[in-house]
């Protein structure tokens, strides 16, 4: 599973430019699965299964994107002004390293007159690509960018960029591949555009019109020096209460408490302040559908060096295989 | 070339009042334009208006084309006598562009004014705060007339500038203009779904439920976008323009409330390279347009934004320039002669 992660991890797909990990999953899920399809948004619709006495249709959902950014101005010098794709904070870029699409490699800097006892706006950073004018700069306006930096183990803890949420992606690929029989019509979806809006999850689930919805997602933790936050990693993946756009639903809460301790696998109960997750655009989709959230602890989310511990991967994987091999009943 | 006929349709609807909600007098207009040229014209129940021309052949790709009716404008809140009335704003404009403008109230266009205390009687330090609507009116003169909730408008009649043209409501009066030109133009191997939208200045309202009735297979949403290619007052290189006039017709990659499909602004881009058509990527940023409400309807349509750069919108005067009208109109009226369903595949 290592590798898997490694591999997805160091693919470049910002929000709305998912190509590249699209086809990477695909290539990885095509032979686990009894129905491959790609929806009008570019979301990927994975079935396993189909519906037995006392099974439901599920949908489970772990977004393909990641946050990054995009040009908006090449200056006469060669310098790539941008803006973010999603959630990026100022203080996490310069100095670092973005990776085009198109492959182009650039580093992150900041105006030399602009004072650096506050936060700038980033309106004043730009990417350097070693271009030495507009003409000769390989990134056009519009261009999308996200960011480089290597996996690393560390001991039992894995970092990457965009662990936020190709980890997500990877525990369902893995537990698509554990899932031996189910009596529910599960439809694994890899989704689009969540760091942008949530925007890919609900096209998906209003085609799909599910009984119940789960994302598999990550979530902060407050096991840092100053963290206040009660999830840690570690202590296995946490099964969300509700966060700054939902409130799970508490019979999908307890089916999920429940099944986790009769399987003997540890969980955490997770309460969120702020961020939300594709959970919340399935709730509201046409009637309504139950649902939940599955989340994965995560240090340092939306910064280039996400942090996760591969015992809480490995229990994720346990628990949702658990969830998704029995009748269910809420 | 912008026709004369085409020029005068876009001095109609520039003319007429069309604030979000109560968007009846360019409604008309749209109506008796679309209804030599749809197979079916249909006004849905928030008053969007749906015209169809359907393709003429079999299996063709549905392309809804949204332009909104809507405006900025005003509305009247309360009456304080003597003709002189409260209002709030409808959608998103910018206080201090208010004072000692003109504006034309209710289905009369009554003229008024938003009048503010002259400078004589303001003391420096008021005249160093920012006005807020609270002390704003709407003056109809002594006597004045109006009914609560009549909306208001900017009242700047349109006008020709040699090669551009000035006027309220640009936004989006030309994207109206263009997609009844589309109509008229339509190829037969689509169907071209015209939706001319309500309620867009509001939050994106009317496209919505249009996008639900049409069930389009691409949904292009054909708008005004600012430009502020303006020098800066510091010297440096400006960075933050949105668009450029004389740049061509601006083609979404991302805003505020979309990300446009790769898949179209590629397919856009090559249609305009190979037609020799000037274009311009607009700056990825901020706002909104109908395509952002499409694009999540039911299980989900590929969009993009197609827009005329236009200076100054949200205020009494915008300005255009006529040759980024027209290559809006090649570049829109030739790619939808090119659309195949392998654009998406």
């Amino acid at each position: 599973m290592k590798s898997l992660v490694e591999t997805l991890t160091q693919t470049f797909s910002p929000s709305g430019y998912e190509d590249a990990i699209r086809e990477l999953v695909r290539q990885e899920v095509a032979p686990l699965a009894d129905e491959v399809r790609v929806d009008p948004l570019g979301n990927l619709i994975v079935r396993k299964g189909q519906l037995r006495q006392g099974g439901v249709r599920i949908v489970v959902a772990a977004h393909m994107d990641e946050i990054g950014l995009i040009a908006t101005h090449v200056e006469k010098e060669g310098f790539v002004r941008f803006t973010a794709i999603g959630g990026v904070s100022v203080h996490t870029l310069i100095g670092g390293r973005v990776r085009f699409v198109n492959g182009v490699a650039g580093v992150i800097h900041i105006d030399q007159d602009e004072k650096m006892d506050r936060l700038p706006s980033m309106e004043k950073l730009f990417i350097d690509v070693g271009a030495t004018s507009a003409v000769d700069c390989p990134v056009r306006v519009g261009d999308v960018a996200a960011f480089e930096r290597p996996f690393l183990e560390l001991g039992r803890r894995w970092v990457a960029k965009s662990m936020d949420d190709r980890i997500g992606v990877a525990v369902i690929i893995e537990t698509l591949r554990a899932l031996k029989d189910t009596p529910n019509e599960v439809y694994f979806v890899f989704t689009v555009q969540e760091e942008i809006g949530t925007r890919g999850a609900a096209p998906a689930a209003f085609g799909l019109d599910p009984h119940l919805a789960l994302a598999v997602d990550v979530t902060g933790t407050g096991d840092r020096p100053g963290g206040k936050m009660a999830v840690a990693l570690g202590k296995g993946p946490a099964i969300k209460i509700r966060d700054g756009g939902m409130i799970a639903d508490p019979k999908v809460v307890d089916w999920m408490a429940k099944t986790a301790e009769g399987s003997g696998i540890p969980y955490q109960r997770e309460v969120l302040i702020g961020g939300t997750t594709d959970a919340r655009a399935m709730q509201l989709v046409r009637a309504g559908v139950p649902s939940g959230c599955l989340s994965i602890p995560c240090r340092y989310v939306h910064t280039p060096s996400e942090m996760v511990d591969a015992e809480d991967v490995q229990n994720a994987v346990r628990l949702l295989t658990a969830l998704l091999s029995q009748p269910v009943s809420l | 070339m912008i026709s004369e006929s085409l020029l005068s349709l876009l001095e109609r609807l520039c003319n007429a009042v069309a604030v979000s909600g109560d968007e009846s007098e360019v409604r008309q207009i749209v109506l008796e334009e679309v209804k030599s040229c749809a197979d079916e014209v249909r006004l849905d129940a928030l008053g969007n208006v749906l015209a169809v021309r359907r393709a003429r052949t079999s299996d063709a790709l549905r392309v809804m084309l949204a332009a909104h009716m809507d405006e900025v404008g005003f509305m009247l809140v309360a009456e304080d006598g003597e003709g002189l009335y409260r209002f709030e704003t409808v959608g998103s404009i910018d206080v201090r562009y208010l004072i000692g403008k003109p504006v034309w109230v209710g289905k009369d266009h009554l003229p008024g004014v938003i009048g503010a205390r002259p400078i004589h009687l303001t003391t420096p330090e008021e005249r160093s705060r920012k006005l807020t609507l609270d002390a704003l009116r709407i003056d109809l003169g002594p006597g004045g007339k109006a009914e609560l909730g009549s909306r208001a408008t900017f009242a700047t009649p349109f006008r020709r500038l040699g090669n551009a043209v000035l006027a309220k409501a640009l936004d989006n009066r030309l994207g109206v203009a263009t997609v009844i030109e589309l109509l008229r133009t339509a190829p037969d191997s689509i169907e071209v779904q015209a939706a001319f939208t309500v309620q867009e200045e509001i939050g994106l309202r009317g496209a919505r439920v249009a996008a639900y009735a049409l069930q389009p297979h691409i949904g292009i949403a054909v708008d005004s976008t600012p430009a502020h290619d303006l020098p800066t007052f510091d010297g440096r290189e400006n960075t933050v323009y949105n668009t450029r006039l004389g740049h061509g017709p601006a083609i979404y990659v991302a805003d505020g409330a979309t990300f446009s499909d790769p898949r179209l602004v590629r397919f856009l881009e090559g249609v305009a390279r190979s037609h020799n058509i000037p274009y311009q990527i607009r700056q990825p940023g901020g706002g909104g347009t109908d395509a952002g409400a499409i694009q999540r309807t039911r299980e989900g349509i590929p969009v993009v934004s197609v827009s005329v750069p236009g200076r100054y919108p949200h205020t009494p005067a915008a300005l255009a320039r006529l040759d980024d009208w027209e290559n809006t109109l090649r570049l829109l009226s030739q790619a939808l002669k090119e659309l195949t369903p392998a654009v998406l595949s």
